[in-house]
């Protein structure tokens, strides 16, 4: 079946993802790291849409696009916010809200 | 007329409303006029009902009036109800009749308080809560009345609360109080789980079916129904808060002794006579309690100082007469005392209110002296009311009703002949207490200037309570004394009369009333011994002798508050006071335990973005571990 390493890529490409989130220092690819983790979430269900023959793994696959959309131009924002506040894009920078 | 029943109670509810809403705007005589109107009133109502209701007698002995529903859930239903039978409309009669007066007085009285609306608008919720408890058809609504009735001693009793000493006076009042109303509470809980109902008709009725006489589950009942009544009524062994309960205005001292508080334990006994007629044991020990309280507190009130802590122990000592005639059975001996009580009471405190109105706030009775002449209309009013209460043979009414009393005492198969004894002993000190009472205010040399007679607000309630304590007697007079039977004929309706041992006859009678007379007269002559100025045996260990033991013993009300004070109040403090307390060292450890997690937690809060999401990452990974298995 197709499916078998259709989700075994997501998989890869959600740790590879997890892994840059965790790893990288700069905000900008953290952001890029998490769009890599929701595409590899919507290709599991591209896979398994396709897997049972079901429209749902498409309409979730729109969901997440939407999703993706909105996360990026908000966060975008903030990234800017932060940028002009702090002078850098070092994420440990940001750590004001400690407890 | 009858069914304007409900407006009894509402009326100085009422008037409580009123004074309490308005909040200061209402001018000091429409503050009187609502606070004696209200209850006046209600006299005035329950006159028209009486006039109703009297005449139905024979054919239908009781009156319900459902106005609705109070509580209405599964299994129980509890009504908004009340219940008129002969009991209940003496009592309502003494209350709103007596509390008029009184509430008249204190137009007068406390015309230079500060807090005069306060002052009527809790002596009408006093009223109101001690008809509510009268008129109750069930026992849940009897409570309520019985709460109000304790809350509004505590708010009364406190009223000046300023003086921390009458704070503590009213807390003690409430605690001790709420001690017999806990107890109370519990036989409540009792009877409904038993019987699935509360009204008191259908309890009484389905107790004496259900339970055999000395069953168990009656003696529990009846005890706990006891404890009760003893906490409001100020008997042994719940006596402590009376004497100190005279903190509070004069005025109020006279309401709560002689019309409603102390009264509704000997009500709520007579009212759930049937249930202490099941247990046999528990009326002899109310008897019994009623006998020491009567004799602890004669004596006591021998060597008070304070004018009101005499009538304040005098007041124990009569109720105390009374849950004797409850516990031998006399039922109507005990609310022919409850009535005549109430009429010789009210005046005393009143005349007292007058003497120390006049003194500038002088209670103690050593200040006084020689007012016979400055203040003759209390002088008379007093001297009528002491009679009244040493039962002056003949013409007074506490004659009448002692006499029945201890003649029930001698004649009931209840009873014991050491019981007769005692309360004749009592009658004695009665005398004894109440006379020298008299001849160290009013005889002798004047020590304070008094100021002078009262007004007519004052005097009005004086001379009309002297009339009542003289007459009220009359209502029942023994068979060698005329065999009038008007009260008894009376509550026949409603309480059972009692059975004489046999053998009991007019010459037994006759001897048993020459002793009281005896005792009552050889008081009276003993204070006139001791206590008249130039007598022949000045008493000095009444006078100054305060250090001696046994005078500083009967002082204290032998010992009882010491006792406690050792037993329970000092234990109970050293536990909860503050570093030390036990209870508060628990919490304070599980306080001191969340503070050091959350100060551990607190560490994980570290604002990095990255450590967030590696959390989050492990925590999923965590948990599909935990379903994945």
């Amino acid at each position: 079946m197709l499916s078998t390493p259709a989700l075994v890529l997501s998989i890869m490409l959600f740790g590879l993802g997890l892994i840059g989130l965790l790893s990288r220092r700069n905000i900008l690819y953290m952001l890029l790291s998490l769009e890599i983790m929701l595409n590899a979430a919507a290709l599991a269900f591209i896979a398994g849409g396709a897997r049972w023959g079901q429209v749902d793994g498409e309409i979730m696959f729109l969901f997440i696009l939407t999703l993706a959309a909105a996360e990026v131009s908000v966060a975008l924002g903030i990234v800017l916010q932060l940028s002009h506040r702090f002078r850098t894009l070092d994420a440990d920078a940001f750590c004001e809200m400690r407890g | 007329m009858i069914n304007l029943i409900w407006l009894i109670p509402a009326l100085p509810l009422a008037g409580f409303l009123v004074l309490a809403l308005s909040g200061g705007r209402l001018s000091r005589s429409q503050v009187a006029w609502v606070g004696c109107g209200s209850v006046g009133t209600a006299a005035v109502t329950t006159a028209l009902v009486a006039a109703d209701f009297l005449p139905i007698f024979p054919g239908r002995e009781s009156y319900h009036q459902t106005l609705w529903n109070w509580i209405d859930t599964s299994g129980m239903t509890v009504g908004i109800s009340w219940y008129l039978d002969a009991l209940s409309l003496l009592m309502v009669a003494v209350i709103t009749g007596i509390g008029f007066l009184i509430h008249l007085y204190s137009a007068e009285y406390m015309a230079d308080d500060e807090g005069y609306a306060r002052f009527f608008a809790y002596m009408n919720l006093f009223v109101a809560a001690m008809l509510t408890l009268v008129l109750a058809d069930n026992l849940l609504l009897l409570y309520l009345g019985w709460e109000g009735v304790g809350l509004c001693s505590y708010l009364l009793i406190g009223f000046w609360y300023r003086e921390p000493e009458y704070g503590t006076a009213a807390q003690k009042a409430f605690i001790v109080t709420r001690i017999g109303d806990t107890a109370f509470a519990i036989g409540l809980f009792i009877l409904f789980t038993q019987f699935k109902t509360l009204s008191i008709q259908q309890v009484q009725s389905l107790a004496t079916e259900a339970w055999p006489v000395g069953s168990n589950l009656a003696m529990i009942v009846a005890v706990l129904f006891l404890i009760g009544a003893v906490g409001k009524s100020a008997q042994l062994p719940l006596q402590v808060w009376l004497p100190d309960a005279m903190a509070g205005p004069t005025p109020v001292s006279a309401l709560i002794h002689a019309a409603t508080m102390v009264t509704a334990g000997v009500y709520l006994i007579a009212r759930m006579h049937h249930l202490f007629t099941l247990a046999p044991l528990v009326q002899e020990i109310i008897a019994v309690l009623g006998l020491a309280t009567l004799l602890l507190a004669a004596t006591s009130a021998l060597v008070q100082h304070d004018i009101k802590r005499v009538l304040a122990y005098s007041t124990m000592s009569q109720i105390g007469y009374m849950f004797l005639a409850l516990g031998v059975g006399a039922w109507s001996a005990a609310l022919f005392h409850f009535l005549t009580h109430s009429c010789f009471k009210a005046l005393l405190f009143l005349a007292a209110g007058s003497v120390i109105h006049s003194l500038h706030h002088e209670q103690d009775i050593f200040r006084m002296g020689g007012l016979r002449r400055h203040l003759p209309w209390t002088f008379w009013t007093f001297l009528i009311g002491a009679a009244a209460m040493s039962g002056v043979p003949l013409i007074t009414s506490g004659f009448y009703s002692k006499d029945w009393i201890l003649w029930s005492a001698w004649s009931s198969p209840l009873s014991h002949r050491w019981i007769w004894f005692g309360a004749l002993f009592g009658a004695l000190l009665t005398g004894l207490y109440s006379f020298r009472l008299i001849f160290r205010v009013f005889f002798g040399e004047v020590r304070t200037q008094p100021t002078g007679e009262p007004g007519l607000a004052m005097r009005v309630p004086l001379v009309v309570l002297a009339f009542l304590a003289l007459t009220v007697g009359f209502l029942e007079m023994p068979h060698t004394l005329g065999n009038v039977t008007l009260f008894s004929d009376y509550l026949s309706h409603a309480l059972p009369a009692m059975e004489l041992l046999p053998g009991m006859d007019e010459s037994h009678e006759a001897r048993e009333q020459i002793a009281v007379t005896v005792a009552a007269l050889l008081g009276i002559g003993l204070a006139a011994l001791l206590f008249l100025p130039g007598a022949l045996f000045p008493a000095r260990w009444s006078d100054q002798s305060k250090d001696r033991p046994s005078v500083t013993l009967l002082q204290g009300g032998w010992g009882f508050d010491r006792l406690y004070d050792r037993m329970f109040v000092r234990p109970w403090c050293s536990l909860t006071r503050h570093p030390g307390d036990i209870l508060d060292r628990g919490y304070e450890w599980l306080a001191v335990g969340a503070a050091s997690c959350h100060g551990w937690m607190s560490h994980t809060q570290t604002g990095h973005v990255r450590w967030y999401a590696a959390t989050i990452a492990v925590g999923t990974l965590m948990l599909i571990g935990l379903f994945a298995m």
